[in-house]
């Protein structure tokens, strides 16, 4: 009998890099499911593009410039470009959707070496360039009418976000364009794909901590500073709950808390730094939304702080038996 | 609470084929081989010579130092030859060969079944009796009892451990064991009790074994300072340092012994051995040990003794499984895979577990996600993604600043990773690389302190 030989431990959780992207992805469709019933094709024919164009790249990458054994088997580049295309408006170019997914591939992942060495969210990295390159195609977002098969009437509408910016700036009256709290938490709201509701997001990510795939440091530390950074903030005219409300309601405030800063890659090992990070992250997020030129700054908030993670993992864990001083 | 505070992982238990199996005597050999280190510490050294007859319980190779253990014979017959095996554990080692002749054994042992409760005993012929006999911590580390039971100068025993957490998964050798002589155990513990001069014991036993626990319960309702602490399951519990931290709260510094907190960690194997050394007079020759497997005919739970090939137990088993793939001695997340059962039993192999074939394998490693969960797994609050990379870059100055020497090798971050990184065998390996370096820079510094005093004398 031919006898096999290896060190401990001989059991294993079963858990594997496969499962956890594929759990993240059944944690996004709650999601997907509301932008699809608010949008229509472009939701998923944008998805769709991104989604073959991140794989494709991956592969033709992997194995014709970097010689490696294509490793998409692994669904880290489906997740990839799922998330892309949560941050596009639906209605975008497919070509820019393939700009995007090169840059979010080729660019945010494979010149580091791919899986795992990448300092940045590379669907962030994606979705930044095509925001820096084409800023009016991507902040011109469809009406969320219900399933729309074509854009052509071309209604666009900007977003709350965008709204409560001037509102920020003593614009008083357009406190009443803001969308109502309900129709920003079940989504029919302008903006991204997957921006549009809170609450499907909200289900998905409380399915991650639930099934461990996430802990609940980055999210919640995100989602508090946030509110606490609102409510000391309130402009005049609307009472300090509601802004917060929006604030967190708005926006990728929730797609960025529980599915962009928890990437594994490119957030910090320990749960103190995961604190420190997602604290950062909300306070960045609030600067931008309230001084910054552009309405939204989840995206520029979670990439600067992934630029700050290799600092963030020098915070050791406490160890066994060190005494408290 | 009721568990350690830091890390830990949820292995299945799989105790199900082993569990509540009566305790089977394996019958004697014919040949066997006494391994002569079968303890952390130095080699015994052997008193018999070739030709000579020994009888059971019969001292044959003394301790070679004060880390060390007696042993003895754990049959009656001639021994033929004095060389050197190879153990359960792979390395080649001093051993005595004999022939094994009747079952004759010395006068002064008891060998009823009759429990004895009275002893007048002073802790200090306590002691002596245990170190007498051999005994050594049956809970896989082997450390010699008596050691533990005098406590350096300044150190002052508080409370007595006994670990009956058995957090491994498949083994049921200690739980079977409480269950069939808890009122030995309790004894033992008395025994313990008064050797050390402390008042106070608790037993950890975690809570997939109720009947255990009610057991042990019942039996030390009526006796004064002795308790069970039912803990909630996560391995590794009975780790020394995990397990006080359970019990009693409070958490051993880096490098230092148990006594530093005031506690002294026994297992239930040993606390029986204990009661049979001091109040039978009976040397450590045999242990419970496990046979067990999803596809071992007939899994179970086997008092053998030391010398034992591991085959023959394996044939009371009902022998080796069609589909094994891997023979682990031992549990799944620390015992060693061996490469045959040709080896002898001794003091230190507490089961034989088969693994299928599909499950033998190692699934080939992906890199690295950087998602922290070895981070949130280790027990000792390390960082295992960070030691394995510095392992590969022979980093080791880096490898002590982040605490590798407190890795207690549990397995816990190899397990949970989602890469399947061979994180512990990488931090494993840098663990005995610096272990060497500090002992060489250790020796170093005593030579030259030395020479610097010889200079001073002049």
């Amino acid at each position: 009998m031919k006898l096999i030989v290896s060190a401990a431990p001989h059991a294993h959780s079963g858990d594997s890099v496969r499962r956890n992207m594929l759990l993240v992805i059944a944690a996004l469709m709650p999601a997907y499911a509301v932008s699809v019933a608010a949008f229509g094709w472009g939701a998923i024919i944008t998805a769709a593009i991104s989604i073959v164009a991140c794989v494709g790249f991956e592969w033709l990458i992997a194995k014709f410039i970097l010689k490696q054994t294509p490793t998409i088997g692994d669904c880290s580049a489906i997740l990839t470009g799922l998330l892309l295309a949560f941050n596009l408006p639906c209605n975008l170019s497919w070509w820019i959707v393939v700009i995007g997914a090169l840059v979010a591939i080729g660019v945010g992942k494979m010149t580091f070496g791919g899986l795992g060495q990448n300092p940045f969210n590379p669907a962030l990295v994606g979705r930044v360039f095509l925001l820096i390159s084409f800023p009016v195609q991507m902040t011109t977002w469809p009406r969320p009418l219900g399933f729309q098969t074509q854009y052509l009437d071309a209604i666009t509408a900007a977003t709350p976000l965008a709204h409560m910016k001037q509102i920020m700036k003593g614009d008083s009256l357009l406190i009443d364009q803001l969308p109502s709290l309900w129709d920003s938490f079940v989504g029919v709201i302008g903006g991204s794909l997957g921006e549009v509701c809170a609450i499907a997001l909200l289900i998905g990510g409380l399915g991650l901590i639930a099934t461990r795939v996430i802990t609940w440091h980055i999210p919640v530390s995100i989602l508090a500073t946030m509110a606490i950074f609102a409510w000391l903030t309130t402009p005049t005219g609307m009472c300090g709950h509601e802004y917060v409300l929006y604030t967190l309601l708005t926006g990728g405030a929730i797609l960025g808390a529980f599915f962009m800063a928890t990437d594994y890659v490119t957030s910090p090992m320990t749960n103190c730094g995961k604190l420190i990070f997602g604290v950062c992250i909300g306070l960045i997020v609030m600067v931008i939304r309230t001084w910054g030129a552009y309405p939204e700054g989840m995206s520029f908030a979670i990439l600067i702080m992934n630029a700050c993670v290799p600092l963030l993992n020098k915070i050791r864990p406490k160890r066994f038996g060190e005494s408290k001083k | 609470m009721n568990t350690f505070k830091i890390g830990g992982v949820h292995p299945q238990d799989n105790k199900r084929y082993s569990a509540h199996q009566q305790i089977v005597t394996c019958p004697l050999p014919e040949k066997a081989i006494i391994p002569l280190i079968q303890h952390i510490g130095a080699p015994a050294q052997p008193i018999v010579e070739k030709g000579e007859k020994v009888r059971v319980g019969q001292l044959i190779a003394k301790a070679g130092g004060f880390v060390s253990a007696n042993i003895h014979a754990p049959f009656s017959g001639t021994i033929t030859k004095i060389d050197t095996t190879v153990d359960a554990w792979g390395a080649r080692v001093p051993a005595i060969f004999m022939d094994v002749e009747g079952d004759l054994w010395e006068e002064d042992i008891d060998r009823t079944t009759a429990v004895v409760r009275e002893s007048q005993m002073e802790p200090k012929e306590i002691i002596d009796r245990i170190t007498a006999a051999g005994i050594v911590g049956l809970g896989g580390a082997c450390f010699p009892t008596h050691v533990k039971l005098l406590p350096p100068p300044g150190k002052k025993a508080e409370m007595l451990i006994i670990n009956g957490v058995e957090c491994e998964p498949y083994l049921t050798c200690d739980h079977q064991l409480m269950l069939e002589h808890g009122e030995e155990i309790i004894i033992g513990i008395q025994l313990l009790m008064r050797a050390l001069g402390i008042k106070r014991a608790v037993i950890g036993i975690e809570k997939n074994k109720p009947d255990a626990i009610a057991r042990m319960q019942a039996l030390c309702s009526r006796i004064l300072g002795v308790s069970v602490i039912p803990l909630n399951m996560k391995y590794p519990q009975g780790g020394e340092k995990q397990l006080i931290d359970a019990c009693i709260g409070r958490q051993v510094p880096s490098g230092a012994l148990p006594i530093e907190v005031g506690a002294v960690v026994d297992n239930v194997a040993t606390v029986y051995a204990v009661y049979e050394a001091v109040q039978k007079r009976k040397p450590l020759i045999s242990r419970v040990i496990t046979i067990t497997g999803k596809s071992v005919a007939k899994p179970g739970n086997y008092e053998v003794r030391f010398g034992t090939p591991l085959a023959d137990v394996v044939a009371l088993a009902g022998g080796i499984p069609e589909d094994t793939g891997k023979i682990i001695g031992g549990g799944p997340m620390m015992g060693r895979a061996m490469n045959s059962l040709d080896m002898p039993a001794n003091k230190r192999v507490s089961g034989l577990l088969f693994l299928p074939e599909k499950e033998s394998r190692r699934i080939e490693p992906e890199n690295c996600i950087r998602c922290g969960k070895c981070v949130s797994a280790c027990p000792m609050g390390l960082e295992p993604y960070l030691l394995s990379r510095q392992s590969e870059l022979q980093m080791w100055d880096e490898m002590k600043q982040h605490s590798v020497m407190d890795c207690i090798e549990c397995g816990c971050c190899q397990f949970t990773c989602p890469s399947h990184r061979p994180l512990l065998d990488y931090v494993r390996m840098g663990k005995a690389k610096v272990g060497g370096i500090l002992r060489a820079r250790a020796a170093a510094a005593k030579v030259a302190a030395e020479a610097a005093a010889a200079k001073n004398n002049q």
